[in-house]
């Protein structure tokens, strides 16, 4: 028996015509920015804060917060789709290329698992993060990234779920093979591809 | 993101368990802290839902609902007592 | 302990709304008709689920606002970016159906045989549940020492005003204002803070049992305040409200 529709009930609302080639399927659109965690806000202080990239135990390089903030950067305008089913449109980040991170290390990993304080971490294939299609972000709006949705920095890959865009990103750990983090643990799709609808393992 | 608690999941533990688990006493494997599930502190749609100890921040259980079907994992908790002698 | 995966129980009703009553601004008391409702306790809510057509659903938790033995009804505040309240509040009427489970709770209640002293400590609509306490204290003619402490911003905002007013007979009602108050207020104003609660409270000698409910850093910061005072941890009972 399905449940009682509720009379005049409007959510998220869904795409307009124009809207449907960016809206994956399955999603609805958000006007704001929800706050989703999976743990307390961590604030690690600047001084204290560094960005690594590791492999087997060992870090092959590391960037303090001055070293960091003195790196490329650059403006990006996208789409961002949550698991939870709601996208949003034309958001406004600046950050530093994951490529510019990871070419300084020098390596032949395929997989890589971010790993951020409070001990969440994400995995990802090294050519999901390169060719333009990852940063380690650090401004919102035109504004530094609020503590909320991950600053000082946090990962965006926007052409996954946005779990994969770990908040308070602190590094990466490279992989020879692909491991779940923590989401794709407790069930979610260890790819998580918005437009084949990978919200779950299995999918 | 504002942490809740164990009340806001009561409805989803009794559907899960088949009772309500509000006043249940949670061991947390990690510290050893006792505590009813209602204390405990709760992050909703995290995509899923995170539980963790109120002494040590530790994840005592996370329920994700996939496909219709609630997957629980409590790795984290030493023990669940229901007072049931069960 | 291992992961299970366990496929749901279905306990999900539908309920008939009998009234929408403006309490403030922001805030409808919905009364419901519940068909298969076995009772409840005071301090114990319910889950509401909305469906749209598109079969989109969105589930929210919300305090039973009366007694045991009145009318199931529930108090909803509408958060301007919330995505279930501002439905429940504007646009849900007399007629409509709401699907719902519950009771809910086995912690965060309280019944006569409970005692007390009783400490009730509202931080805005947490004064929900406190208030079916209050109402079921009345009910059954109980005469446990009852304080309750609610705080709200203005005093638009405070929720049963004219009932809570209307207490006495062991039963005490304080209100704080925190951002402004009347001409001639004659409560308290400001946050609920150690000093308050000092004066307010019941000494921890006499082994009250304290419930403190609203936003989570309210009740962070009130409970931490009676621990200080000497309430035992397990005698004080908390349930944290949050956005949306």
């Amino acid at each position: 028996m399905s449940p009682p529709v509720s009379r005049g009930f409007r959510h998220f609302r869904r795409p307009t015509e124009g809207e449907q080639n960016r809206v994956p399927p399955g999603q609805y659109v958000a006007q704001g920015f929800p706050v989703l965690s999976a743990g307390p806000t961590p604030h690690t202080p600047l001084p204290e804060w560094t960005f690594s990239i590791r492999r087997a135990g060992e870090t092959l390089k590391s960037w303090t917060w001055d070293e960091f903030q003195a790196l490329p950067a650059e403006d990006v305008t996208v789409d961002i789709h949550c698991v939870t089913r709601w996208t949003k449109l034309d958001t406004m980040w600046r950050g530093v290329p994951v490529e510019t991170l990871l070419g300084e290390a020098r390596h032949d990993a395929p997989y890589l698992m971010a790993f951020s304080d409070g001990g969440y971490t994400t995995n990802l294939p090294v050519q999901d993060v390169t060719g333009g299609q990852a940063w380690v972000a650090f401004g919102y709006d035109g504004q530094p990234l609020p503590a909320e949705h991950g600053g000082p920095a946090r990962l965006l890959v926007p052409h996954l779920y946005f779990w994969k865009s770990a908040k308070w990103v602190r590094g990466l750990d490279l992989l020879d093979h692909n491991e779940p983090g923590f989401w794709e643990n407790y069930g979610y799709h260890i790819y998580g591809d918005p437009w084949r609808q990978q919200r779950y393992a299995g999918d | 993101m504002v942490a809740l608690d164990g009340n806001s999941i009561g409805g989803l533990l009794f559907e899960v368990f088949g009772t309500d688990l509000t006043a249940a006493q949670t061991i947390c494997a990690t510290c050893g802290a006792a505590a009813p599930v209602a204390e405990t502190v709760v992050y909703l749609r995290a995509p899923g839902t995170v539980v963790r100890c109120r002494t040590c921040g530790s994840v005592l259980m996370v329920i994700a609902q996939i496909r219709g079907m609630s997957c629980v994992d409590l790795g984290g908790m030493a023990a669940l007592d229901t007072g049931q002698g069960g | 302990m291992a992961t299970a995966a366990v496929r749901g129980r279905l306990t999900w009703q539908t309920a008939t709304v009998t009234s929408v009553v403006t309490e403030t601004d922001a805030v409808r008391t919905i009364e419901l008709d519940v068909p298969d409702w076995p009772g409840h306790l005071a301090g114990q809510h319910l889950d509401v689920r909305l469906t749209a057509d598109d079969g989109y659903t969105a589930e929210r938790s919300y305090s039973i606002a009366t007694a045991p033995g009145e009318p199931v009804a529930i108090t909803v505040e509408r958060l301007d970016d919330g995505e279930v309240s501002p439905y429940l509040t504007e646009e849900l009427r007399a007629g409509d159906q709401l699907e719902l489970r519950g009771p809910i709770g086995r912690w965060f209640v309280w019944d006569t045989s409970d005692g007390g002293p009783l400490l009730l400590i509202a931080g805005g609509s947490g004064v929900v549940p406190l208030r079916a306490i209050l109402r079921h204290r009345q009910r059954t003619g109980s005469d446990v020492p009852t304080c309750l402490l609610y705080s709200s911003r203005t005093i638009a905002d405070v929720i049963y005003h004219s009932e809570l007013d209307m207490y006495r007979d062991g039963a005490e009602v304080s209100y704080t204002l925190t951002r402004s108050q009347p001409p001639g207020w004659t409560g308290y104003s400001g946050r609920v803070d150690a000093a308050l609660l000092a004066k307010i409270a019941w000494p921890a000698s006499q082994h009250p049992l304290a419930l403190v409910c609203g936003p989570t850093s309210f009740v962070e910061a009130v409970a931490g305040n009676l621990v200080a005072l000497g309430y035992p941890a397990g005698r004080v009972k908390t349930e944290r409200f949050g956005g949306t």
